[in-house]
């Protein structure tokens, strides 16, 4: 394949059926690949097509600086977009976000503003938008309201995943921004009637430091729970243990976020399974696992080792 | 072989500070009135007035059971079921 600029490489990543993990021959679970993005993840499909969205609309003009609350991955979708076409640009980060994460928003010059990690998420957007109406003139593209975010998919990974797999029964996906989950699942719902639109929603417990279930509950603007079909709510260590299980069966190496939508697949590939039905799953491998190596969960020697390292870390 | 029941922080009072209990019953109505006979005043935390209370959520081998069939929702041995509190204005 051929492209005019490294921007134009986004989208069109491979999809894999996972031989060992599937239950049978007629229950068959596929990753989408979406780590083979320029940046390394899924966040440059909507990041790409939010600023370019922007810069249509107007909203985005040269010398333009750009404010984004992210624990990682669209700021640096949005950072290397931003180096490439010039403009400056602000990252708001819960401060409990790996070093690996931190490091490639500054490698592509993004400047970061910390939050701090009571709240996880729902802080660093909080934080965001007080910067926001601090300086009018930043532009927050804003990737839980953005309607561009599930736009892009809508647009990309919905029909790439149709031409691939024209017999999709289950699309699984996390629960963040509800991007990824809103966009495929609106497009997939209008051409695969009869598809089921899964989401796999990280359970902060115990073993996390996100007080996310503790504070105000934030909704994305972007959600619309009548596009689920399901939710599942998957806690750090069965996320754990599935990022472990697509390493070591599959040898897939893929981030901890993608192990809790493993693990929502799984499930509903077990349900079909036990119900004597057919089903094609189809779930995101969000990004690769090198952000979260100095973690070090990929090579403790259990589970419950690796669980016990990831400790206080914001996975998803 | 039992329902295994993963009881939140908060409710652990009820169940002498267990972390998880084991019940029996064919649905969760069934499974949750099963663990009020053992530990009395769980289910009124849990369900009100026949539906799951707006604030909780409960879990079916992970599977949110507000998009199954709620509190009717079939269980069976070697079924996990979790209970969460929910946040106010949470998403489902």
């Amino acid at each position: 394949m051929r492209y005019d600029s490294p921007l134009a490489a986004v989208g069109n990543t491979p999809l894999v059926r996972l031989p060992r993990l599937s239950p049978s021959d007629a229950v068959s679970v596929w990753a989408k690949l979406e780590d083979r993005n320029p940046t390394g993840s899924v966040k440059d499909r909507p990041a790409l097509y939010m600023i370019e969205q922007a810069e249509a609309d107007g909203r985005l003009t040269p010398g333009c600086t750009i404010l984004e609350p992210t624990s990682g991955n669209t700021g640096i979708s949005l950072a290397m977009a931003a180096r490439l076409k010039g403009y400056r640009i602000v990252c708001v980060m819960p401060e409990n976000t790996s070093a690996e994460r931190r490091e490639l928003l500054t490698m592509w010059g993004a400047e970061i503003i910390s939050s701090p990690a009571a709240g996880g998420s729902n802080t660093a957007v909080r934080v965001a938008k007080e910067l926001a109406a601090e300086h009018p003139d930043w532009v927050m593209l804003y990737q839980y309201g953005n309607p561009a975010n599930p736009g892009a998919h809508y647009a990309t990974t919905g029909p790439e995943i149709l031409a691939d797999l024209p017999t999709i029964t289950h699309f699984v996906a996390g629960l963040g921004t509800t991007g990824t989950l809103m966009g495929v699942g609106r497009y997939l719902r209008e051409k695969a009637p009869g598809v089921a639109i899964v989401a796999a929603e990280p359970r902060y417990d115990d073993l996390v430091y996100g007080l996310r279930n503790l504070d105000e509950g934030f909704v994305p603007e972007l959600y619309d729970g009548s596009v689920l079909t399901t939710r599942f709510s998957v806690g750090s260590q069965d996320a754990v243990r599935r990022t472990r299980e697509l390493l070591q069966q599959e040898g897939i190496f893929a981030g901890v976020s993608t192990g809790a939508a493993l693990h929502a697949a799984l499930g509903v590939a077990a349900k079909a399974e036990r119900a004597g039905e057919r089903a094609d799953v189809v779930f995101i491998v969000a990004d690769g696992g090198w952000k979260y190596l100095s973690t070090g969960i990929y090579t403790a020697p259990t589970t419950e080792d690796a669980v016990a390292a990831l400790h206080g870390q914001l996975w998803a | 072989m039992a329902i295994e029941v993963r009881i939140p922080t908060i409710l652990r009072t009820y169940t002498d500070g267990e972390k998880s209990v084991e019940g029996a019953g064919a649905t969760l109505d069934e499974l949750f009135s099963d663990l009020d006979t053992r530990h009395a005043g769980l289910r009124d935390r849990v369900v009100d007035g026949g539906e799951l209370r707006r604030f909780v959520n409960v879990y079916l081998n992970d599977e949110d059971v507000r998009f199954l069939d709620g509190i009717a929702t079939k269980v069976a041995d070697g079924d996990s079921v979790t209970i969460l509190p929910a946040v106010a204005g949470g998403m489902a």
